[in-house]
């Protein structure tokens, strides 16, 4: 456990001693805003259209939810967008250390193999939650001049931290196969596609495929999270995503120590 | 203190080494010699447990690599070819990281990473970001590293490779004083460094032992002849009817000297014959300058060895 804690540590430190941490950070926080900017702007136009037609017409307005028409899209967008930026966060986890070969160190200390893919897992996990933090301000500027409910936002980042992880897990896979970064970068957006792809496919086949690629799918389990619903079934999902990812990390790790190099 | 016994490694289709066998005793410094590509890192790499062998069986520090790695690896030190350091660690944050993982308890990590960081002189440097230290600076964090858990047995790949005459030196001086409290075994194909550095020495050629014994000894088995190197003055062939006179003469060589009127003559025998002969030259009236016994180098053996020549 402490030993898992001290590559931890030191994973931390490799991402914030380096200036793409910052840059990921700054990169994941604009794009977010942007669209959050964007979905902002259209809410209040529809409302504000909407306030001008009543008076119009005198007739109600009409319910304008922003938990359902804003939270809700912006969150499933944040999720998109974590699969491609997450790469960037995962690319060196593995790789560097081989390129380097410290992995040498690791494997001639009295670490586990669970032990360092744990660490690095976790170091990524905290990692993106640290990139969550700056959006939040987002939502706090939606408390502080509206007034939504709790519950869906605080789902829906209880879903972007589960979805997150199991996205990491498969990128620290896909890093730990190769020393070269930009080919773990690379593969890592390659793993996204297919993951984004997938769910996308699901909404326009027919029915008996759907439901396989939908179960497949990491974003459309992410749907009821951003809706305000956590269902364990989609925890336990993204749960066995990730372990699926670290137990794949780990017998690759094992595998190359075999054939060594 | 280490046990190998026919340990065979192939890469793919390739063999690396094969049937490997030698011991070291507790507080020796063994010294693991052998040209480019010989197996020594693949060697050692199956001692430190970084990866297991094809075939064969090795005992560390009393525990098998096959059915105890973790013991091993608490109990040793490990200086890889390329010293495995992370460049964007402070000295002592990356001593502090390798204390841990080595499972160093955090009241005692503090005093065993000053106590390394004396050993091998880092005082200087020990809040500098390791990536900008000299070459020379960075083996040193790469011994101190290997001796932080105080192991039982020391495994250094080629401690001495890239470094300056200067530093070479004091890494040596280093690792001599290494042994008695530890067991080290030191990868190298610098010959006169295992002469300096080692009580003992294997050496390695294509995968294979070619030979195992004190760099002295080594010496003198390659002696199955003594050669003794003369300067005489005075009549040549009197001079060489002395030398012949003594039955068990192999060969002799006779060179005109740079001085005029001498003659060197290399002598090969069986026996050691220095004292007989100089007394016999005097007493023939012939003048006698100079009169030594020619060492055979380790570098002699290495060739006699590697080239699978006799030898002598
Ligand atoms: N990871 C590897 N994959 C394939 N061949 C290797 C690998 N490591 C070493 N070898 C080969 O094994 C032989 C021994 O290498 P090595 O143990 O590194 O020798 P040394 O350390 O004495 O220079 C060499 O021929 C080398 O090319
Ligand atoms: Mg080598």
């Amino acid at each position: 456990m402490s030993k898992t804690l001290a590559i931890f540590q030191k994973e931390m430190k490799h991402f914030f001693y380096s200036p793409i941490a910052y840059i990921v950070i700054a990169a994941f926080t604009i794009i977010a805003g942007i669209f959050f900017y964007l979905y902002l702007s259209s809410f209040v136009e529809a409302a504000f259209m909407d306030m001008i037609r009543s008076q119009q017409y005198r007739m109600p307005p009409q319910k304008f939810n922003v938990n359902l028409q804003l939270i809700r899209p912006y969150f499933w967008n944040t999720a998109l967008i974590s699969l491609f930026v997450l790469p960037l966060v995962t690319m060196r986890l593995y790789s560097e250390e081989k390129k380097s070969k410290t992995v040498e160190l690791l494997y001639t200390s009295p670490l586990t193999v669970s032990q360092i893919v744990l660490g690095k897992f976790f170091a990524g996990v905290v990692f993106y939650i640290v990139m969550l933090v700056p959006t939040m301000f987002f939502m706090g500027l939606l408390f502080a001049y509206g007034n939504p409910e709790l519950g869906p936002v605080l789902s829906g980042y209880l879903g972007l931290i589960l979805l997150g992880s199991a996205f990491i897990s498969g990128g620290l896979f896909i890093s730990s196969l190769t020393e070269n970064q930009i080919i773990a970068a690379i593969g890592g957006f390659g793993l996204a596609l297919v993951l984004w792809i997938i769910g996308w496919a699901a909404n326009y086949s027919g029915p008996g495929l759907a439901s396989v690629l939908n179960y497949l799918s990491i974003i459309n389990h992410f749907e009821d999270f951003a809706q305000g619903v956590i269902d364990t079934k989609h925890v336990f999902y993204y749960l066995l995503f990730s372990t699926f990812g670290i137990y794949l990390t780990m017998k690759s790790v094992e595998s190359t120590r075999w054939r060594a190099s | 203190m280490i046990e190998v016994k026919d340990l065979t490694r192939y890469y793919g289709e390739k063999r690396a080494i094969h049937n490997v066998t030698f011991d070291v005793q507790k507080g020796e410094i063994l010294g693991l010699l052998g040209p480019n590509a010989a197996g020594k890192t693949t060697t050692m790499r199956i001692l430190t447990c970084a990866m297991p062998p094809t075939s064969g069986e090795a005992k560390v520090a009393g525990f098998d690599i096959w059915t105890e790695p973790m013991e091993i690896k608490k109990r040793i030190g490990y200086l890889p070819e390329n010293p495995p350091l992370y460049s964007d660690l402070r000295v002592t944050e990356y001593l502090d990281f390798v204390g841990k993982i080595k499972g160093i308890p955090s009241n005692k990590r503090k005093s065993a990473i000053s106590d390394v960081i004396e050993k091998a002189g880092l005082n200087e440097v020990t809040h500098q970001v390791v990536g900008s230290l000299s070459k020379g600076f960075k083996q040193r964090v790469g011994l101190a590293q290997a001796l932080l858990n105080d192991p039982e047995v020391l495994i250094l790949d080629e401690p001495t490779v890239g470094l300056d005459p200067r530093q070479i030196i004091e890494i040596r001086e280093l690792i001599k004083n290494l042994g008695g409290d530890h067991t080290v075994i030191l990868s190298t194909h610098i010959l006169p460094e295992v002469e300096m550095t080692c009580g003992r020495v294997v050496i390695i050629n294509e995968g294979e032992v070619v030979a195992e014994d004190t760099p002295e000894n080594l010496t003198r088995r390659l002696k199955g002849s003594e050669r003794t190197v003369l300067e005489v003055g005075g009549d040549k062939n009197a001079a060489l009817a002395v030398i012949n006179g003594f039955g068990d003469v192999l060969n002799v060589e006779v060179n005109n000297s740079k001085s005029p009127g001498r003659y060197q003559i290399r002598v090969e025998t069986r026996s050691d014959i220095r004292s007989d002969l100089a007394k016999s030259l005097i007493q023939k009236g012939l003048a006698l300058y100079e009169l030594r016994a020619e060492t055979y180098s380790l570098e002699d053996i290495f060739l006699h060895l590697t080239t699978k020549e006799e030898v002598a």
